[in-house]
């Protein structure tokens, strides 16, 4: 199981805990990962706005890079998997397209024979590793935590992007993990919504109105913690945590941990080694819960 | 099969008017559609439900309701593609829209959105002698757009509408991307303009709802993708939400990755310093755990950005 890794922006910049806590869990799972240090960001669905276009091309490019390597791709954010998704998806149903973003790449050396498949590493545990094997790793099951889900728009929609009819448990598949590792899942109606992040900046009031409602609605439906494959929501949902409660004059205390640290966790590794003092809503009452200490 | 109808109720002329939800043990056919199944517990078993249906072919618009939690047509949703053999299926109204009574929502707020953006014709100059006419060619990339039936699925679940009324919404937004990109609409910059505005085409977080719940294949939000892209063309005074999409493609030409502190610091700019204040608190947070990347000088590009950069100049020269 050898994967070209994207590490994305984020998890080499605001969330370095999530770089962190996926370098201490993969090579114990048997993977193998091949970093692309020369690829470029996925444009987020931002650089899109500006230039669609762009966005394919510097996409393609990255894909390419991976085909040269004949390496499938190993995601880490909910908003790389799902604008790459897009982007390949673009690619690879459009002939025309596909030659004329080669045409683009051509001069660079660089084709793209549309092969490449993309994987976020919550996909990769399931389909790759698999159930059973993803188990025997399991040393600490996490009984007595209740974890709620929140999956990151990207990784839910367009289905057709993300393959969900070739593999229809991806829609989920984060509370298929949070059962494998022991914990209690907690389903509450935000879990496939809009953490607000991408508004943040645009309209606040209503970015962290969708912060407070979705950790509220966890922690109401009885939620110790709330486990992300999105480093985008995590910025929202836990650095804005605190301004969105008093906003709607609550308090919410919700902790907001990474997928990789979750796994970690039941892989009986230490909270610190998984970087779980690096967030803002501290998770060390949940942690208690399973006799463990920040 | 057998299945369970379980529909949420409400009767405003009840002395105590609340929702409740009511089910229906059914017996059809799995290719019957989900309206069938209605049709059927009304003529047969309680004709107080109470439903708005017209074509049952995907065409009029009319029968928009949440089916197991997403807005769809229930005349285009077959029974077994949303159940199994004895599985419940969940019927609600819409959201994001008053009830009226059971799956019966109130549009009104939905066509005095459509309104807002105008959408008719505005060219410029003398009417001509027949009518107003375009190649083929020009007009092609608009037929998505055009069909739209105005169910208003696409509306029922927004996340920005859930949290904030004063959305103009996919549909609204899509229906004035039909008229921005007619070659023959004269009042583009307008238009634009006005969806400039605080709720208007900023406001959308790209949560990909609408395109995925959109029975007829209109993509709302890419519509609202290229509104903003043809405001920023079209140079419109800048908002937060334009300076962010150029800072961040600017940050990615000369660096690759994304310089996270950067693209705030010059997205609010002086003319918004207040909010880049407001944030200080999480920033100095983060700062204390770690948490705030290297910015500026220190974030260096990635090995490779020249060649990063002849692309972006490719692309720009080679429309």
């Amino acid at each position: 199981m050898k994967y070209a890794f994207f590490p994305g922006c984020v998890s080499k910049g605001a969330c370095p805990e999530l770089y962190q806590s996926v370098m201490q869990v993969y090579p114990r799972l048997g993977i193998q990962l091949a970093e692309m240090t020369t690829a470029s960001c996925t444009g987020a669905g931002v650089l899109q706005e500006k230039d669609l276009r762009l966005g394919d091309v510097l996409n393609a490019r990255t894909f390419a890079l991976a085909e040269q390597q004949g390496l499938p791709i190993m995601t880490i954010c909910s908003t790389c998997q799902g604008v790459m998704s897009q982007a390949n998806h673009r690619l690879t149903t459009r002939a025309d397209y596909l030659q004329e973003v080669n045409a683009l790449l051509k001069e660079e050396g660089l084709e793209y024979r549309g092969t490449t498949s993309i994987k976020h590493f919550l996909w990769i545990l399931l389909e790759d590793v698999g159930e059973d094997s993803l188990r025997r790793h399991i040393t600490m099951p996490l009984s007595g935590i209740r974890a709620a889900p929140f999956y990151g728009c990207y990784i839910q929609r367009p289905t057709d992007a993300l393959e969900f009819d070739r593999h229809p448990d991806r829609g989920k598949s984060l509370e298929r993990i949070i059962e494998i590792l022991g914990a209690e899942v907690v389903d509450f109606p935000g879990k496939t919504r809009c953490c607000g992040f991408p508004i943040l900046t645009i309209n606040e009031k209503n970015s962290l109105t969708m912060v407070a409602t979705h950790t509220r609605d966890a922690r109401s439906h009885g939620a110790d913690i709330m486990v992300t494959p999105c480093p985008l929501c995590h910025l929202n949902l836990d650095g804005m945590q605190a301004k969105a409660a008093s906003q709607t004059h609550t308090t919410i205390d919700l902790p907001i941990l990474h997928l990789p640290q979750l796994l970690g966790l039941a892989m009986g590794l230490e909270a610190k080694s998984l970087g779980l003092k690096r967030h803002l809503i501290s998770p060390e009452s949940a942690l208690a819960k399973i006799g463990m200490g920040l | 099969m057998h299945t369970t109808l379980r529909i949420r109720r409400f009767n405003p002329e009840h002395e105590h008017p609340s929702s409740y939800y009511q089910e229906y043990d059914l017996d059809v056919d799995p290719a019957d559609s989900v309206l069938d199944g209605l049709i059927k517990i009304r003529e047969t078993v309680d004709d107080s439900l109470t439903l708005r249906c017209s074509c049952r072919g995907a065409i009029c618009g009319s029968c928009g309701m949440r089916i197991n939690g997403h807005a769809t047509l229930a005349c285009k949703t077959k029974m077994i593609s949303v159940a199994s053999e004895g599985e419940t299926i969940q019927v609600e109204p819409m959201h994001n829209m008053p009830v009226i009574k059971d799956l019966v929502t109130d549009m009104a707020p939905f066509w005095s959105k459509i309104r807002q953006v105008q959408p008719w014709l505005q060219p410029q100059g003398p009417p001509p002698a027949t009518e107003y006419t375009a190649p083929p060619e020009s007009m092609t990339h608009l037929s998505g757009v055009m069909s739209c039936i105005m169910c208003g699925a696409c509306v029922s679940d927004c996340t920005v509408l859930e949290v904030d009324k004063n959305f103009i919404g996919p549909a609204a937004l899509a229906k004035a991307y039909r008229f921005v990109a007619d070659p023959r609409d004269a009042a583009t910059s307008q238009r634009l303009e006005v969806l400039n505005q605080y709720g208007g085409m900023w406001d959308c977080t790209r949560c990909m709802e609408c395109i995925q719940v959109c029975p007829k294949g209109v993509a709302p939000m890419d519509r609202i993708m290229s509104l903003r892209a043809q405001g920023m063309v079209e140079k419109i005074p800048s908002t937060c939400g334009s300076r962010h999409a150029e800072v961040f493609t600017d940050i990615i030409k000369h660096k690759g990755m994304l310089d996270e502190p950067m693209l705030a610091v010059r997205t609010f700019g002086l003319k918004h310093v207040g909010r880049l204040l407001g944030m200080i608190p999480m920033m100095a947070q983060s700062l204390l755990k770690g948490k705030v990347p290297l910015s500026g000088p220190l974030h260096r590009a990635v090995p490779g950005i020249q060649q990063i950069q002849r692309l972006f100049k490719r692309v720009r020269t080679k429309p």
